[in-house]
């Protein structure tokens, strides 16, 4: 992409603004469509309609909401820390924005051919807890700073299992970029690693059960890293009103939530490169079969956006439907339960990899 | 040199989104574990009792409406209930099935409310918009033959305002048909949950000495293991007439007298009240419901204590007479007032996210603790 966009404009900075803007436009729309989606999920969920009155189903509330966050008075309480409580909310936004760079959205629309991509996205997304302990302590509000602890005992926790199941998926392939990973879990579903991977014999089957834990693990420990229900204990509405970000307002608020439903989306794409064949098509592509080469990476595009949105309505179900763990408990998820099974599931990978 | 460590003091409202009114906590906590709590009432005063003293008996019954206000039919039932002692009336017997309905009705519609914030206070906001659809249907009900939703001034000294709508019976007998699957959909989506069993279950444990030295009742104390229901011990209108169990926490899942024993309690009590309502309403006698309202008010000197067992607890109503058209004096004991007590032994050691849990298992409301 960057090549391409390089070779056409020839200037170095122009071609990276151009390839930053893409990711950014994902992100900014998916945040609208995805609020939107939240809505219409939980409402039909909940034997409601939801928005129904700005447009179609009510798709321009969102839209509409925005417009009258940007218009909001910017208030800082008057104990807080200004420098930190400002820089929180970019910082947060920052972490889940940064990840967008090394995820191929198809082999043509990837920002950066990085060789450690995942081990990028797992350094880059720690950045998140960093503004948000800032914007706990900033504030000067207790229920800010309870959040704020939690939220970084949390995520650094549950960072854990998310990298030996992300290792166990190194092993296997051989390779930490997300493109390549993508690659080989080419032309049907059969191909994707949760039922293997592109190899053959008996070790294919062998690794399925495997497979299949590690992706539900992942699944788990990136739902807790994104502060999603059953594990949303740092904004825990009901005890700590808002968490870290009870003191914002406006569009300071505005970029948490940007940031949220980035990061959503984000690790939803992590899951489906690593366990579901990231880009690649489960049927074959029509641009293959009627000779159309330049469909293909569109399609891939499709396939990619859909997997995504598939595991954040997972993500959105699960939060409709389940009650909140309690701190304690939530530990107890990660450390006694988690990383064993990831652990065990790692040995096991590696074993049958070596067979 | 060791490090100076303190406490941190929280106030948990009374803008809060759970403390379920104006209720201020004042948590002194260490990281998130509790060391101590202090509720802090009076937000929401309004000096009913003051009020009485200054009005006739039959103008009182509308703020009797506004302690419980989740429960308006039971407060304006133990207030007729004592004023007609004081009298010595006799009560058509369709007023007092139509009475007993009533109250069945609001007993679950208050139950419903109860288990919805409980759930989400704890995290399950799905819940708690199904069981509020539900409660829609009795408040239809409620709409359909007084005209109010939530205040009702229904019950009258000696009567009803209104007799129910021809189609009372009919539409009652459809909400229980509903309403039946509705509590097995509740059951598999919150009761028996795994998550909402790891939050309430042995958190917030009352013992069910602790519970009965506090002066706890209704579902709290029936949660703690005590079968004490004031429409078994001391029954009052027709309720000795009607066949129901009273539930009390066996510690199912997990201790006796936890947040689960106490909410469960609820459920049970919901199909029990379904029962007393099924047996009642093919039963209601043809009859006038004012016939007995007497026309002037005057009971002779005296006192009186009439108690009725609201969704709560045990309503009290203790009133003095000096033989004027107003009462003297007019003492209103609470459940929510009492129950809310114990909270300070309930959560010592606990963490900030039980504090949540536990004050929705006593279902307090702020109406009627601060009067």
């Amino acid at each position: 992409m960057y090549q391409f966009l390089y070779n056409l404009i020839g200037n170095e900075l122009i071609a990276g603004l151009l390839v930053a803007v893409v990711p950014l436009t994902i992100i900014l729309v998916f945040a609208l469509f995805g609020i939107w989606l939240e809505r219409k999920v939980s409402a039909h969920m909940q034997d409601r309609l939801g928005p129904m009155r700005t447009g179609w189903h009510g798709w321009l509330q969102t839209v509409a909401d925005l417009m009258k966050m940007l218009q909001k008075e910017d208030i800082v309480a008057t104990g807080a820390d200004k420098t930190l409580y400002n820089i929180a909310p970019i910082l947060v936004f920052t972490g889940s924005f940064a990840a967008y760079a090394v995820i191929p959205f198809s082999s043509k629309l990837l920002g950066s051919e990085v060789e450690i991509g995942l081990f990028y996205v797992l350094a880059i997304s720690s950045l998140v807890v960093a503004g948000i302990l800032m914007a706990g302590w900033s504030a000067n509000n207790k229920y800010s700073l309870l959040g704020a602890m939690r939220a970084a005992a949390q995520i650094i926790s549950y960072e854990i299992p998310t990298a030996l199941i992300v290792l166990s998926m190194v092993m296997l392939t051989g390779t930490l970029s997300l493109d390549k990973i993508s690659q080989m879990q080419t032309s049907s579903f059969w191909n994707w690693n949760i039922f293997g991977g592109a190899i053959f014999g008996l070790s294919k089957f062998l690794l399925i059960p495997f497979m299949f834990v590690g992706a539900m693990i992942i699944f788990i420990s990136t739902l807790a890293e994104v502060n999603r229900v059953p594990f949303d204990i740092p904004e825990a509405e009901s005890e700590l009103v808002a968490g870290y970000f009870t003191e914002y307002c406006g569009m300071k608020w505005g970029m948490f939530m940007l940031a949220e439903y980035g990061n959503m989306f984000a690790v939803s794409a992590i899951v489906s490169i690593l366990f579901f064949g990231g880009y690649q098509s489960p049927i074959g592509y029509l641009g293959n079969s009627i000779g159309a080469q330049w469909l293909v990476p569109f399609e891939q595009g499709f396939w990619f956006i859909a997997k995504g949105l598939t595991l954040v309505f997972v993500q959105m179900w699960l939060r409709w439907t389940l009650p909140r763990l309690r701190v304690d408990q939530l530990m107890t998820v990660c450390w006694k339960y988690l990383i064993p099974y990831a652990f065990i599931n790692l040995i096991i990978i590696g074993i049958i990899s070596i067979l | 040199m060791a490090l100076k460590t303190e406490t941190m003091v929280l106030n948990m409202g009374p803008q809060h989104p759970s403390t379920h009114g104006v209720l201020r906590l004042e948590l002194e906590i260490e990281g998130e574990l509790i060391l101590s709590v202090k509720p802090h009432i009076g937000y929401l005063h309004r000096c009913f009792e003051k009020h009485a003293e200054a009005m006739t008996y039959p103008q009182v019954i509308p703020y009797t409406d506004r302690l419980d206000y989740l429960a308006a039919m039971g407060n304006n039932f133990g207030y007729v209930i004592a004023v007609e002692k004081l009298l010595g009336i006799q009560i058509p017997e369709r007023v007092e099935y139509i009475r007993v309905i009533m109250a069945e009705l609001q007993r679950i519609a208050s139950h419903l409310v109860a288990i919805a914030t409980n759930g989400a206070d704890i995290g399950a906001l799905t819940p708690f918009l199904y069981l509020f659809r539900d409660r829609e249907y009795i408040l239809t009900l409620f709409e359909m033959t007084c005209g109010a939703r939530m205040l009702y001034n229904y019950m009258w000294i000696g009567g009803l305002s209104h007799d129910i709508h021809p189609d009372f019976v009919r539409k009652t007998k459809e909400f229980i048909n509903h309403f039946r699957p509705t509590v097995t959909e509740l059951n598999n989506l919150l009761t028996f949950n795994k998550i909402f069993i790891e939050r309430t279950a042995n958190v917030g444990i009352l013992p069910l000495d602790t519970a009965i030295n506090f002066g706890a009742s209704g579902p709290v104390l029936r949660g703690s293991g005590l079968p004490f229901d004031v429409r078994r011990e001391d029954p009052y209108s027709i309720y000795n007439r009607f066949d129901f169990e009273i539930p009390t926490g066996k510690g199912l899942v997990g201790t006796v007298g936890d947040c689960w024993d106490r909410y469960y309690v609820r459920v049970l009590e919901m199909e029990q009240s379904v029962r007393i309502i099924e047996q009642a309403i093919d039963n209601i006698p043809e009859g006038d419901v004012q016939s007995a309202i007497p026309k002037r008010i005057k009971p002779p000197k005296g006192t009186v204590y009439a108690r009725v067992e609201n969704p709560r607890g045990e309503l009290g109503y203790f009133i003095i007479s000096d033989g004027n058209i107003n009462p003297f004096r007019v003492k209103v004991r609470a459940p929510s007032f009492v129950n809310l007590e114990v909270m300070g032994e309930l959560c010592k050691g606990h963490l900030v996210a039980d504090v949540i849990a536990i004050l929705g298992s006593l279902d307090i409301v702020l109406g009627e603790i601060d009067r």
